[in-house]
Parts: C-alpha cells; sequence; structure tokens
C-alpha cells in the first residue's frame, strides 16, 4: 500500500471542500472496497478524508412519506430497518444478498454505490486493463479470457465490466434518487438511474460525480406497494457476487417494475421493458436485453436472466 | 476461495513481480507542491486511542496499518488471524462496538474510541466461553486457523438472530427469526474453513443456541 495522510471529517460541507482542496485526496467510509484495492494498488490516494463522523448515518422518513437513508447507513443497518423490510422490501432482500455480515457492518450505503468492478483483470495488476490504466487494452476482451461474471449490455468496446452491487438493483426498481454536496456546498439530486456511466471510450469514469463531491443521503419515494422480490443467481449459494439478478416489484394488475444486475456497468432497468411484465418474461427480457454484445462465456446470462425472471412471476 | 476468481487470487500472488508496474503509476513528486509534499511526508502517522478487550491503549502507527495488523503486530493480540488480507475469508473477525468486522478492511487510525473485542477477550484457557468449550466438544476445527474468526462471528450470529436481524434466508421479513441450521449456515458464509469441519462448527453453534433458549 502506498502512504498517505489521514484526516477527520466532521461535517459533509467541509468534507466536500478538504477533497477538492487537497491533491489526491479520496473519502473512505467503510472501507470495505477501497482498503482492499488500495492493497493491490489498484487505488493510490495520496489523502484520505474519514467521513465516519459526519454524522450521515440517520435513516429519516421524509415528508411525502418517502426515505432519506443517510450515506454512512450501513448495509445492515439499512436491511434491518423496520420500514424497509416492510415498505421496501426488494431492498432488504438485495442487501441481505450480498457479501457477509461482517462485511455489510462495515460496508456503507454511499459506499456501496461507488464499488468499483470485479473484473478479474481490473483486479490484476500485471494484465491491460483500460479502467486501471487508460488505453492499456482490456483483457478480459482477449481470446480465452474469463468473462463469465462480467457484463453482456452497456458494454463497449473498451470495457465490459459489470457492476457488482446488489444494493444499487433494488435501488434501482424503486427509483432511488442519490443526493450530493459538491465542493461549492451545492446540493444536487441525481437519479439512480442517471448516476452511473457506461463505459463508452472512457471507462475509468463510473459515476457523474465530479471532484470531491460527497453523496449525503439517498432518498426513496414513497412505498409503491406490490410484491417486491430480489433473486439473484451465483455459482455459491451463499457469499459470492451475482451472475445474474433480478428486482421486481409486481402489482396485482400485472403492471411492475424489473431491474438487473449482474449484466450491465450499472442497474440495468427501462420503462418498455416494464411495460412488457404483463406479456411474461420472454417479452421483458427481449426489449430489456436488446443489441446485448455478450461473450462466448457470457452469453448464457440472456437465458438465465429470462429464467430467473419466469421463475419469479410463476413463483408468486 | 470465495468471491476472488481464480486470476483474482493469481494477481495477488504475482504482486510482488509487477511492484515496478504499480509504481510507474504514481503520481510524480512534481505534480505536488513542495509545501504539500512535505506535509504529507510528516503526516503519514496518526496516534489513535482504543479499547481492547476492556483495556485503553494510544498507539502512533503508520496510517496504512489495518486494524488486524495493529492488534497482531502492536498490541500482540495474534488470536486474529490473516488468512486473506482481503475480507473474502473471515480469519480476522473481531468485534468493534459489538458488531463483527473483517479487521483486514479496517484501518487502525478508523477506530479513535472504538471497543474492539478479539478471541482473547471472549474467553480464556482456564475460563472458557460457551462458545470455545462447543467448539471443542464438537471437533468444531482441525488446524485451529479459521477457529477465532468462526466464534467470534458465532456469537455474533447468535445475537444478530436475537436481535431479529433478517438474512438471505429468512422467510418472512416482519416475523420472529428462528434458529435453524439454514439461519446459521447462511450467516457464517463469510468464514471459511479450509479444513472443512463445516459440520461440526455448525453442531457447536447450534448447542450454544439451545441452550440459551
Ligand atoms: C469478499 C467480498 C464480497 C463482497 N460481496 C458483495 C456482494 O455479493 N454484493 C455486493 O453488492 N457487494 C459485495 N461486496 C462489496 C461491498 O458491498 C462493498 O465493498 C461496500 O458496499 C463498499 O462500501 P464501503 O462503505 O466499505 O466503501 P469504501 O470502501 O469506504 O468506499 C468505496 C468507494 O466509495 C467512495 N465513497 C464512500 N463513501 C462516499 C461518500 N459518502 N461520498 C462519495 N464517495 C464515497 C470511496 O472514496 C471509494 O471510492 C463484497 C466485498 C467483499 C470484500
Ligand atoms: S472489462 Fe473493463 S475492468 Fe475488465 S479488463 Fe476490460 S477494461 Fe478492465
Ligand atoms: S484475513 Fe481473510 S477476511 Fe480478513
Ligand atoms: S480448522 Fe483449519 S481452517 Fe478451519
Amino acid at each position: 500500500m502506498r502512504p498517505f495522510t489521514y484526516e477527520r471529517a466532521l461535517d459533509p460541507v467541509s468534507a466536500a471542500a478538504r477533497a477538492a482542496e487537497v491533491p489526491g485526496a479520496r473519502f473512505i467510509a467503510g472501507g470495505t472496497n477501497l482498503i482492499d484495492l488500495m492493497k493491490l494498488e489498484i487505488e493510490t490516494p495520496d489523502h484520505l478524508i474519514d467521513v465516519n463522523g459526519t454524522g450521515l448515518d440517520e435513516i429519516t422518513v421524509t415528508e411525502d412519506g418517502g426515505l432519506r437513508i443517510g450515506a454512512l447507513v450501513s448495509n445492515t443497518d439499512l436491511a434491518d430497518h423496520d420500514v424497509v423490510r416492510r415498505d421496501y422490501p426488494v431492498l432488504t432482500r438485495a442487501l441481505v444478498a450480498g457479501a457477509s455480515g461482517q462485511l455489510r457492518n462495515k460496508a456503507t450505503t454511499g459506499g456501496n454505490l461507488l464499488q468499483r468492478t470485479r473484473c478479474p483483470y481490473f483486479y490484476d495488476t500485471a494484465q491491460p486493463c483500460n479502467k486501471r490504466a487508460q488505453g492499456s487494452g482490456c483483457a478480459a476482451l482477449s481470446p480465452g479470457a474469463h468473462s463469465r461474471q462480467l457484463g453482456i449490455i452497456g458494454v463497449s468496446d473498451a470495457c465490459i465490466a459489470q457492476h457488482p452491487s446488489d444494493m444499487a438493483v433494488a435501488l434501482r426498481v424503486l427509483d432511488a434518487v442519490v443526493e450530493t454536496m459538491t465542493p461549492a456546498g451545492d446540493i444536487r439530486l441525481i437519479p439512480l438511474k442517471d448516476f452511473h456511466c457506461l463505459p463508452g471510450s472512457t471507462p475509468e469514469k463510473e459515476s457523474v460525480l465530479m471532484d470531491g463531491e460527497i453523496i449525503t443521503a439517498v432518498y426513496l419515494p414513497p412505498p409503491v406497494g406490490g410484491k417486491q422480490a430480489y433473486h439473484k443467481v451465483r455459482d455459491r449459494a451463499s457469499y459470492a457476487f451475482a451472475l445474474v439478478s433480478v428486482a421486481l416489484i409486481r402489482h396485482p394488475d400485472g403492471s411492475g417494475r424489473v431491474a438487473l444486475g449482474g449484466v450491465a456497468p450499472k442497474p440495468w432497468a427501462m420503462d418498455e421493458a416494464d411495460a412488457e411484465l404483463p406479456n411474461g418474461a420472454k417479452a421483458v427480457m427481449a426489449k430489456l436485453l436488446e443489441g446485448a454484445r455478450p461473450t462466448e462465456e457470457n452469453a448464457f446470462k440472456i437465458r438465465l436472466a429470462e429464467r430467473t425472471l419466469a421463475a419469479m412471476l410463476a413463483g408468486e | 476461495m470465495p468471491p476472488a476468481t481464480a486470476p483474482d487470487m493469481r494477481s495477488q500472488m504475482r504482486q510482488n513481480d509487477h511492484s515496478s508496474d504499480a509504481s510507474a503509476r504514481r503520481k510524480s513528486p512534481g505534480q505536488q507542491s513542495p509545501a504539500q509534499a512535505e506535509g504529507i511526508a510528516s503526516g503519514e502517522m496518526t496516534t489513535v486511542s482504543l479499547k481492547v478487550n476492556g483495556t485503553e491503549h494510544t498507539v502512533t502507527l503508520d496510517n496504512r496499518t489495518t486494524l488486524l495488523d495493529a492488534l497482531r503486530e502492536k498490541l500482540q493480540l495474534t488470536g486474529p488471524k490473516k488468512g486473506c488480507d482481503h475480507g473474502q475469508c473471515g480469519a480476522c473477525t473481531v468485534s468493534v462496538n459489538g458488531k463483527r468486522i473483517n479487521s483486514c478492511l479496517s484501518l487502525a487510525v478508523m477506530h479513535e474510541d472504538d471497543e474492539v473485542t478479539t478471541i482473547e477477550g471472549i474467553g480464556t484457557a482456564d475460563d472458557l466461553d460457551p462458545m470455545q468449550q462447543a467448539f471443542i466438544d464438537h471437533d468444531g476445527f482441525q488446524c485451529g486457523y479459521c477457529t477465532p474468526g468462526q466464534i467470534c462471528s458465532a456469537k455474533a450470529v447468535l445475537e444478530e438472530i436475537r436481535a431479529g436481524s433478517p438474512s438471505h434466508v429468512t422467510e418472512d421479513l416482519t416475523a420472529r427469526i428462528e434458529v435453524t441450521e439454514a439461519e446459521i449456515r447462511e450467516r457464517m458464509s463469510g468464514n471459511i474453513c479450509r479444513c472443512g469441519a463445516y459440520a461440526n462448527i455448525l453442531a457447536a453453534i447450534t448447542e450454544v443456541a439451545e441452550e440459551r433458549a
């Protein structure tokens, strides 16, 4: 690990200001992704701003009946919260499907959204990777590469990495909005659907956050009801990243919403695909995965996604 | 190993061979003003006070020190083990302010005023915790390397079930959670045992859960 200086921020305003002011500064929350990557020198911050003391660890009911989730709320506390369990069960289900009990106790709402891909070549500093070293190439696209876990849609010639978060898939189906503070002290509201970037020719840019901008909270709109479920398909029954995951909200009239995890650089959803829900899983996936460009190794994800949704629709 | 894929693990073993690659990517000192560079050079240590197993400690550490390394190397508490050093095996599990965490993925300087409990704080050879006794009675280990982490996790798991925290296998998110084999297995999935003592670990935890009920 590279040496770095360290400070504790006491509020989001000064955290954002400091992050913009100190060269090479990064926020650290739970540390479960950043420290992992710092050990491998994939992340090399010169300065860490610890945001755990910024008071952003509360969950409150908003005036319109929705929920404001502080960026520092742990994945465990969010999954445990009574209102979330009762009114947004898809979120609890997604959270408890992720990582382990130990990791969820540390992982935060903001950090989870910004966790980086688990592409094996991103992790292997001996391999070319456009996301880690701009312009070096993409080892995952070389012949015989292991791309089983990686993305099938929204990907580019520069990068086919998937976003590994389970939580973000549930937030997407719930239409969450990310609240941030810029270094100038301005508050921004960013719909989750616009929060993550597709790789294009700049796979190193993963979100629309500007330098020094801090996530302060995530808003959920008032409860939408319906039956909610999250199905995660993985190589082991527990403690593994998703090959494919499906977040589903379904209303008695057959309408509803779907978001996919494990298949794209961001939680993958589309209004036109939701409109096909009354016509079944095949129809939904035909729209949602239209234009997919899988590798030979991960082409199975298309049928897997369809079958997972079909099983969920049949299991109700 | 769990979330690491095969190439992922290889990369960790090959790290040393490629350290020169990594330094090529390092920001050149010229990018910082001299004053800032100086500030950084003098500020790479931090003093932190924390309570470990009931005893206050104040230590000055390189900021890079993980909680695991601080416990093992600075405080000579070698109960928490380093298996993977990447949050994948659970051998380093300790309790911080009553919650279990992987101490390898946490910086010691981030634990100002925290209360840490390691296996040494759970029981001693003369005064075993019931969970430790149950692991012995049920042969819940072979080499024993994963055991301190398993026991720290196991104790937390029973607390978590009692507190009503749902897990991936909990069927009804709003009902009382029963201590079942499925619940224990799922909640213990962050603790890997290379010797495969899982069946006996499960028996040990189940016995303690039943004694408590
Ligand atoms: C072995 C293992 C298995 C895992 N399995 C899963 C899984 O199955 N599913 C899953 O979803 N996840 C999984 N994870 C990932 C885990 O969920 C993330 O590491 C965690 O959510 C990151 O949160 P954190 O608070 O620890 O982030 P950090 O490591 O503290 O930060 C991550 C990034 O976010 C930035 N950041 C943090 N907070 C803020 C903020 N408020 N504003 C702006 N930037 C911020 C940091 O600068 C950093 O770039 C796994 C991790 C491990 C190690
Ligand atoms: S898929 Fe993306 S993250 Fe993986 S090697 Fe290619 S560029 Fe890097
Ligand atoms: S040493 Fe393996 S999880 Fe910490
Ligand atoms: S007893 Fe050997 S690793 Fe678990």
